[in-house]
Protein backbone atom coordinates (compact mmCIF):
# COMPACT_ATOMS: atom_id res chain seq x y z
CA UNK A 1 0.00 0.00 0.00
CA UNK A 2 1.29 3.17 -0.69
CA UNK A 3 2.24 5.81 2.15
CA UNK A 4 1.69 9.16 1.84
CA UNK A 5 4.92 10.01 0.97
CA UNK A 6 4.61 8.52 -2.72
CA UNK A 7 0.57 8.80 -2.81
CA UNK A 8 -0.96 8.87 -5.90
CA UNK A 9 -4.45 9.63 -5.55
CA UNK A 10 -7.22 8.02 -7.06
CA UNK A 11 -10.06 10.38 -8.01
CA UNK A 12 -13.14 10.14 -9.65
CA UNK A 13 -14.63 12.84 -11.91
CA UNK A 14 -18.25 12.66 -12.67
CA UNK A 15 -18.20 14.99 -15.81
CA UNK A 16 -21.48 16.59 -17.42
CA UNK A 17 -21.36 15.54 -21.44
CA UNK A 18 -22.49 19.05 -22.05
CA UNK A 19 -19.69 20.82 -20.77
CA UNK A 20 -16.60 19.02 -18.34
CA UNK A 21 -16.93 16.08 -20.77
CA UNK A 22 -16.37 18.22 -23.90
CA UNK A 23 -14.09 20.48 -21.60
CA UNK A 24 -11.19 16.95 -20.73
CA UNK A 25 -12.02 17.01 -24.47
CA UNK A 26 -10.90 20.20 -25.01
CA UNK A 27 -7.75 20.11 -22.97
CA UNK A 28 -6.75 16.92 -24.80
CA UNK A 29 -7.07 18.66 -27.77
CA UNK A 30 -5.17 21.71 -26.27
CA UNK A 31 -2.26 18.95 -25.51
CA UNK A 32 -3.09 20.44 -21.95
CA UNK A 33 -1.28 18.43 -19.18
CA UNK A 34 -3.15 17.34 -15.87
CA UNK A 35 -2.55 14.16 -13.68
CA UNK A 36 -3.46 10.75 -14.58
CA UNK A 37 -5.22 10.57 -10.88
CA UNK A 38 -8.42 11.39 -12.40
CA UNK A 39 -10.91 8.67 -13.56
CA UNK A 40 -13.59 10.71 -16.31
CA UNK A 41 -17.21 9.15 -15.79
CA UNK A 42 -19.39 10.64 -18.04
CA UNK A 43 -23.11 11.64 -16.80
CA UNK A 44 -25.85 13.45 -19.33
CA UNK A 45 -25.97 16.07 -16.74
CA UNK A 46 -24.69 16.95 -13.13
CA UNK A 47 -28.38 16.78 -12.27
CA UNK A 48 -27.61 12.45 -12.89
CA UNK A 49 -25.68 12.04 -10.07
CA UNK A 50 -27.18 10.99 -6.68
CA UNK A 51 -25.72 10.51 -3.16
CA UNK A 52 -25.17 6.92 -3.71
CA UNK A 53 -23.20 7.07 -6.72
CA UNK A 54 -20.90 9.32 -5.09
CA UNK A 55 -20.32 7.02 -1.89
CA UNK A 56 -20.37 4.00 -4.04
CA UNK A 57 -17.16 5.63 -5.66
CA UNK A 58 -15.92 6.17 -1.85
CA UNK A 59 -16.30 2.52 -1.35
CA UNK A 60 -14.91 1.41 -4.64
CA UNK A 61 -11.68 2.73 -3.58
CA UNK A 62 -11.90 6.47 -4.60
CA UNK A 63 -9.76 9.06 -2.74
CA UNK A 64 -11.87 11.96 -3.33
CA UNK A 65 -14.26 12.33 -6.63
CA UNK A 66 -15.93 15.58 -7.84
CA UNK A 67 -18.98 16.68 -9.83
CA UNK A 68 -18.20 19.00 -12.61
CA UNK A 69 -21.36 20.44 -14.21
CA UNK A 70 -22.29 23.16 -16.32
CA UNK A 71 -22.00 27.14 -15.19
CA UNK A 72 -24.71 28.15 -12.76
CA UNK A 73 -27.79 28.98 -15.22
CA UNK A 74 -25.87 27.48 -18.03
CA UNK A 75 -27.06 23.78 -17.46
CA UNK A 76 -28.50 22.42 -20.69
CA UNK A 77 -31.54 20.22 -18.03
CA UNK A 78 -31.84 24.01 -17.00
CA UNK A 79 -31.34 23.14 -13.19
CA UNK A 80 -29.55 19.80 -13.18
CA UNK A 81 -26.57 21.01 -11.62
CA UNK A 82 -28.69 23.11 -9.32
CA UNK A 83 -29.91 19.56 -7.97
CA UNK A 84 -26.44 18.17 -8.30
CA UNK A 85 -25.21 21.31 -5.52
CA UNK A 86 -27.36 20.32 -3.28
CA UNK A 87 -27.10 16.77 -3.47
CA UNK A 88 -23.13 17.00 -3.31
CA UNK A 89 -23.38 19.82 -0.34
CA UNK A 90 -25.56 16.98 1.75
CA UNK A 91 -23.61 13.99 0.77
CA UNK A 92 -20.20 15.99 2.22
CA UNK A 93 -22.42 16.60 5.27
CA UNK A 94 -23.20 13.22 5.89
CA UNK A 95 -19.46 12.19 4.94
CA UNK A 96 -18.63 14.58 7.71
CA UNK A 97 -20.88 12.95 9.70
CA UNK A 98 -19.43 9.60 9.52
CA UNK A 99 -16.21 10.73 9.65
CA UNK A 100 -15.06 10.27 6.59
CA UNK A 101 -14.23 13.82 5.46
CA UNK A 102 -16.81 15.60 3.31
CA UNK A 103 -13.60 17.69 1.91
CA UNK A 104 -12.49 14.14 -0.44
CA UNK A 105 -16.16 16.02 -2.59
CA UNK A 106 -16.21 18.57 -4.29
CA UNK A 107 -18.64 20.05 -7.11
CA UNK A 108 -16.96 22.51 -10.14
CA UNK A 109 -18.46 24.19 -12.63
CA UNK A 110 -17.45 25.17 -15.69
CA UNK A 111 -18.21 25.32 -19.67
CA UNK A 112 -17.45 22.96 -22.78
CA UNK A 113 -15.38 26.05 -24.06
CA UNK A 114 -12.85 25.73 -20.58
CA UNK A 115 -10.29 23.53 -21.22
CA UNK A 116 -7.52 24.79 -19.35
CA UNK A 117 -9.98 25.23 -16.56
CA UNK A 118 -11.11 21.32 -16.40
CA UNK A 119 -7.03 20.80 -16.36
CA UNK A 120 -6.78 23.03 -13.43
CA UNK A 121 -9.64 21.31 -11.81
CA UNK A 122 -7.83 18.21 -11.62
CA UNK A 123 -4.61 19.91 -10.23
CA UNK A 124 -6.35 21.63 -7.64
CA UNK A 125 -8.03 18.29 -6.64
CA UNK A 126 -5.24 16.06 -6.84
CA UNK A 127 -3.40 18.63 -4.84
CA UNK A 128 -5.78 18.72 -2.35
CA UNK A 129 -6.45 14.99 -1.69
CA UNK A 130 -2.64 14.29 -1.69
CA UNK A 131 -2.82 17.09 1.47
CA UNK A 132 -5.69 14.67 3.16
CA UNK A 133 -4.00 11.90 2.17
CA UNK A 134 -5.52 8.23 1.23
CA UNK A 135 -8.95 7.36 1.56
CA UNK A 136 -9.37 5.72 5.67
CA UNK A 137 -10.51 2.60 3.72
CA UNK A 138 -7.10 2.25 1.63
CA UNK A 139 -5.20 3.39 4.76
CA UNK A 140 -7.30 0.64 6.56
CA UNK A 141 -6.22 -1.76 3.78
CA UNK A 142 -10.27 -2.72 3.25
CA UNK A 143 -10.75 -1.28 -0.58
CA UNK A 144 -12.66 -3.42 -2.74
CA UNK A 145 -9.83 -2.44 -4.76
CA UNK A 146 -12.46 -1.58 -8.00
CA UNK A 147 -10.35 1.03 -9.30
CA UNK A 148 -7.48 -0.62 -10.74
CA UNK A 149 -3.83 0.84 -10.31
CA UNK A 150 -4.64 2.05 -14.04
CA UNK A 151 -6.87 4.31 -12.74
CA UNK A 152 -10.14 2.75 -14.50
CA UNK A 153 -12.78 0.85 -13.15
CA UNK A 154 -12.66 -2.93 -13.78
CA UNK A 155 -13.08 -5.80 -11.91
CA UNK A 156 -10.86 -6.35 -8.55
CA UNK A 157 -7.30 -6.86 -8.83
CA UNK A 158 -7.11 -6.16 -12.69
CA UNK A 159 -4.02 -4.71 -13.51
CA UNK A 160 -3.38 -1.97 -16.67
CA UNK B 1 -48.31 9.10 5.73
CA UNK B 2 -46.45 9.27 8.55
CA UNK B 3 -43.60 11.36 8.43
CA UNK B 4 -39.78 10.43 9.45
CA UNK B 5 -36.25 11.53 9.17
CA UNK B 6 -33.01 9.95 10.07
CA UNK B 7 -31.05 10.15 12.94
CA UNK B 8 -27.97 11.73 13.17
CA UNK B 9 -25.46 8.69 12.18
CA UNK B 10 -23.64 9.02 15.28
CA UNK B 11 -26.31 8.06 17.10
CA UNK B 12 -26.78 5.05 14.89
CA UNK B 13 -23.50 4.08 15.15
CA UNK B 14 -23.68 3.77 18.75
CA UNK B 15 -27.11 1.69 18.45
CA UNK B 16 -24.91 -0.35 16.37
CA UNK B 17 -21.42 -0.70 18.47
CA UNK B 18 -19.86 -4.18 18.53
CA UNK B 19 -22.46 -5.51 15.72
CA UNK B 20 -20.76 -7.30 12.85
CA UNK B 21 -23.71 -8.19 10.92
CA UNK B 22 -26.45 -5.67 10.10
CA UNK B 23 -29.98 -6.11 8.26
CA UNK B 24 -30.99 -2.99 6.95
CA UNK B 25 -34.76 -3.20 6.55
CA UNK B 26 -36.66 -0.15 4.42
CA UNK B 27 -40.29 0.15 3.95
CA UNK B 28 -41.66 0.89 0.82
CA UNK B 29 -44.84 3.08 2.21
CA UNK B 30 -44.99 6.39 4.03
CA UNK B 31 -41.45 6.65 4.49
CA UNK B 32 -40.58 6.17 1.03
CA UNK B 33 -42.75 9.12 -0.02
CA UNK B 34 -41.18 11.26 2.67
CA UNK B 35 -37.68 10.30 1.39
CA UNK B 36 -36.48 8.22 4.90
CA UNK B 37 -36.72 4.96 4.75
CA UNK B 38 -37.33 3.56 1.05
CA UNK B 39 -35.02 1.48 -0.97
CA UNK B 40 -32.88 4.72 -2.09
CA UNK B 41 -32.43 5.74 1.48
CA UNK B 42 -31.71 1.90 2.24
CA UNK B 43 -29.17 1.50 -0.35
CA UNK B 44 -27.86 5.57 1.03
CA UNK B 45 -27.46 4.05 4.10
CA UNK B 46 -25.65 0.65 3.60
CA UNK B 47 -23.16 2.54 2.02
CA UNK B 48 -22.68 5.43 4.68
CA UNK B 49 -22.62 2.59 7.32
CA UNK B 50 -19.68 0.09 5.43
CA UNK B 51 -17.79 3.50 4.72
CA UNK B 52 -17.99 4.80 8.29
CA UNK B 53 -17.06 1.23 9.85
CA UNK B 54 -14.36 0.84 7.75
CA UNK B 55 -12.91 4.13 8.42
CA UNK B 56 -13.23 3.36 12.27
CA UNK B 57 -11.16 0.37 11.12
CA UNK B 58 -14.05 -1.82 12.29
CA UNK B 59 -16.23 -3.38 9.26
CA UNK B 60 -19.52 -4.21 8.89
CA UNK B 61 -21.47 -6.82 6.83
CA UNK B 62 -24.42 -4.93 5.28
CA UNK B 63 -27.48 -6.64 3.87
CA UNK B 64 -30.27 -4.86 2.67
CA UNK B 65 -34.20 -5.32 1.89
CA UNK B 66 -37.19 -3.29 1.47
CA UNK B 67 -40.53 -4.76 2.12
CA UNK B 68 -44.22 -3.57 0.87
CA UNK B 69 -44.89 -2.82 4.52
CA UNK B 70 -42.96 -3.08 7.64
CA UNK B 71 -46.57 -2.43 9.90
CA UNK B 72 -47.71 -5.61 8.23
CA UNK B 73 -46.89 -9.33 9.51
CA UNK B 74 -46.87 -10.99 5.82
CA UNK B 75 -44.28 -9.24 4.55
CA UNK B 76 -41.92 -9.48 6.90
CA UNK B 77 -42.32 -13.25 6.27
CA UNK B 78 -40.18 -13.86 3.64
CA UNK B 79 -37.12 -11.95 5.72
CA UNK B 80 -36.49 -14.83 7.67
CA UNK B 81 -33.59 -15.87 6.23
CA UNK B 82 -31.43 -13.13 6.19
CA UNK B 83 -32.78 -11.96 9.48
CA UNK B 84 -31.36 -15.54 10.49
CA UNK B 85 -27.87 -14.49 9.46
CA UNK B 86 -27.46 -11.50 10.89
CA UNK B 87 -26.79 -10.07 13.97
CA UNK B 88 -29.07 -6.65 14.10
CA UNK B 89 -31.74 -5.18 12.49
CA UNK B 90 -31.58 -1.63 11.44
CA UNK B 91 -35.18 -0.86 10.79
CA UNK B 92 -35.56 2.13 8.15
CA UNK B 93 -39.33 2.67 8.88
CA UNK B 94 -41.97 3.82 10.94
CA UNK B 95 -41.83 3.64 14.42
CA UNK B 96 -44.26 1.05 13.79
CA UNK B 97 -42.50 -1.11 11.76
CA UNK B 98 -39.22 -1.15 13.97
CA UNK B 99 -41.70 -2.70 16.67
CA UNK B 100 -43.09 -4.96 14.10
CA UNK B 101 -39.95 -6.59 13.29
CA UNK B 102 -39.19 -7.24 16.77
CA UNK B 103 -42.43 -8.70 17.36
CA UNK B 104 -41.97 -11.00 14.36
CA UNK B 105 -38.17 -11.59 15.68
CA UNK B 106 -38.02 -11.85 19.06
CA UNK B 107 -34.36 -13.38 19.29
CA UNK B 108 -33.05 -10.74 17.12
CA UNK B 109 -32.00 -7.28 18.45
CA UNK B 110 -33.51 -4.32 16.31
CA UNK B 111 -32.89 -0.60 16.62
CA UNK B 112 -34.41 2.54 14.31
CA UNK B 113 -32.49 4.11 11.82
CA UNK B 114 -35.44 7.21 12.29
CA UNK B 115 -36.98 9.80 13.98
CA UNK B 116 -40.91 9.18 13.42
CA UNK B 117 -42.23 12.98 13.67
CA UNK B 118 -45.50 13.35 12.74
CA UNK B 119 -48.93 12.51 10.32
CA UNK B 120 -48.33 14.78 7.46
CA UNK B 121 -48.07 15.31 3.60
CA UNK B 122 -46.00 16.77 1.60
CA UNK B 123 -46.14 20.72 0.98
CA UNK B 124 -43.62 20.50 -2.17
CA UNK B 125 -40.69 18.52 -2.80
CA UNK B 126 -38.42 17.91 0.05
CA UNK B 127 -41.18 19.50 2.47
CA UNK B 128 -43.53 18.30 4.68
CA UNK B 129 -45.97 19.17 7.23
CA UNK B 130 -48.30 17.90 9.91
CA UNK B 131 -51.85 17.85 9.35
CA UNK B 132 -53.55 14.93 11.48
CA UNK B 133 -53.38 14.92 15.71
CA UNK B 134 -54.84 11.60 15.47
CA UNK B 135 -56.71 12.44 18.46
CA UNK B 136 -59.23 9.78 17.20
CA UNK B 137 -62.69 12.17 17.01
CA UNK B 138 -62.44 14.00 13.68
CA UNK B 139 -63.94 17.83 13.83
CA UNK B 140 -62.73 18.63 10.28
CA UNK B 141 -66.78 18.90 9.05
CA UNK B 142 -66.79 21.50 11.36
CA UNK B 143 -63.73 23.49 10.36
CA UNK B 144 -63.51 23.32 6.72
CA UNK B 145 -61.17 20.50 6.63
CA UNK B 146 -58.96 22.45 8.14
CA UNK B 147 -57.84 20.63 11.84
CA UNK B 148 -57.87 22.97 14.78
CA UNK B 149 -56.34 19.89 17.13
CA UNK B 150 -52.68 20.02 15.03
CA UNK B 151 -52.50 23.13 13.24
CA UNK B 152 -53.74 25.76 15.80
CA UNK B 153 -50.56 25.67 18.48
CA UNK B 154 -52.83 25.48 21.32
CA UNK B 155 -55.30 22.98 19.86
CA UNK B 156 -58.11 25.28 20.88
CA UNK B 157 -61.72 24.24 19.48
CA UNK B 158 -62.54 27.34 19.61
CA UNK B 159 -60.29 29.79 18.45
CA UNK B 160 -58.83 32.10 17.71
CA UNK B 161 -56.48 32.96 20.69
CA UNK B 162 -55.08 36.56 21.21
CA UNK B 163 -51.63 35.62 19.79
CA UNK B 164 -53.08 35.28 16.13
CA UNK B 165 -51.62 38.49 14.64
CA UNK B 166 -52.18 39.26 10.57
CA UNK B 167 -52.80 35.22 9.88
CA UNK B 168 -49.92 34.50 12.00
CA UNK B 169 -49.45 32.26 15.27
CA UNK B 170 -47.33 34.00 18.14
CA UNK B 171 -45.36 30.21 18.50
CA UNK B 172 -42.70 29.87 16.26
CA UNK B 173 -40.90 32.81 13.68
CA UNK B 174 -44.08 34.01 11.82
CA UNK B 175 -43.64 30.61 9.46
CA UNK B 176 -46.92 29.53 11.64
CA UNK B 177 -50.25 30.34 9.78
CA UNK B 178 -53.07 31.02 12.54
CA UNK B 179 -55.25 27.71 11.94
CA UNK B 180 -58.62 29.42 13.06
CA UNK B 181 -57.55 32.36 11.19
CA UNK B 182 -57.76 29.58 7.88
CA UNK B 183 -61.05 27.84 9.11
CA UNK B 184 -62.37 31.70 9.05
CA UNK B 185 -61.22 32.54 6.06
CA UNK B 186 -62.00 29.11 4.51
CA UNK B 187 -66.05 29.37 6.31
CA UNK B 188 -66.13 32.80 5.04
CA UNK B 189 -65.57 31.63 1.50
CA UNK B 190 -67.70 28.85 1.31
CA UNK B 191 -70.59 30.68 2.77
CA UNK B 192 -70.63 28.68 6.42
CA UNK B 193 -69.71 30.94 9.22
CA UNK B 194 -72.68 29.98 11.02
CA UNK B 195 -70.76 26.70 11.74
CA UNK B 196 -69.34 29.37 14.24
CA UNK B 197 -71.96 30.41 16.14
CA UNK B 198 -72.18 26.88 17.66
CA UNK B 199 -69.15 26.72 20.16
CA UNK B 200 -67.43 23.41 20.49
CA UNK B 201 -67.85 21.15 23.66
CA UNK B 202 -64.62 19.72 24.85
CA UNK B 203 -63.29 16.77 22.46
CA UNK B 204 -63.17 13.01 24.36
CA UNK B 205 -59.31 12.86 24.74
CA UNK B 206 -60.12 9.16 25.84
CA UNK B 207 -60.12 8.32 22.81
CA UNK B 208 -56.14 10.16 21.83
CA UNK B 209 -53.03 8.69 23.11
CA UNK B 210 -54.24 9.95 26.70
CA UNK B 211 -56.34 6.56 26.99
CA UNK B 212 -53.47 4.23 26.80
CA UNK B 213 -52.42 2.17 23.53
CA UNK B 214 -55.35 2.27 21.09
CA UNK B 215 -57.09 -0.88 19.13
CA UNK B 216 -60.16 -0.96 16.26
CA UNK B 217 -61.42 -4.20 15.75
CA UNK B 218 -63.58 -4.85 12.88
CA UNK B 219 -65.49 -7.94 13.10
CA UNK B 220 -66.26 -7.97 9.14
CA UNK B 221 -62.71 -7.91 8.17
CA UNK B 222 -61.33 -10.43 10.60
CA UNK B 223 -61.08 -14.12 9.35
Amino acid sequence: MAGTAEFTPKIVAFCCYFCAYSAADLAGSMRLQYPSTVRVIEVPCSGKVDPLMLLEAFLAGADGVYVAGCMEGDCHFLRGNFRAKKRVLATKRLLDEIGFGGDRLEMFNLSGSMGPRFAEIAHEMTERIKKLGPSPLRRAGVSSGALTAAGQPGKEGEQA
Amino acid sequence: MIVAERKPMADIKDMLAGRKNVLIVGCSECVTVCQAGGEKEVAVMAAALRLMRETDGDPIAVETETVTRQCDPEYLEPLQKKVAACDCILSMGCGVGVQFLAEKFTATWVVPALNTRFAGGTVEAGVWEERCGLCGECVLHLTGGICPVIRCSKSLLNGPCGGSQGGKCEVGKGEIKCAWQLIYDRLKGLGRLDLLLQPMPPKDWSRAKDGGPRRTAREDAQL
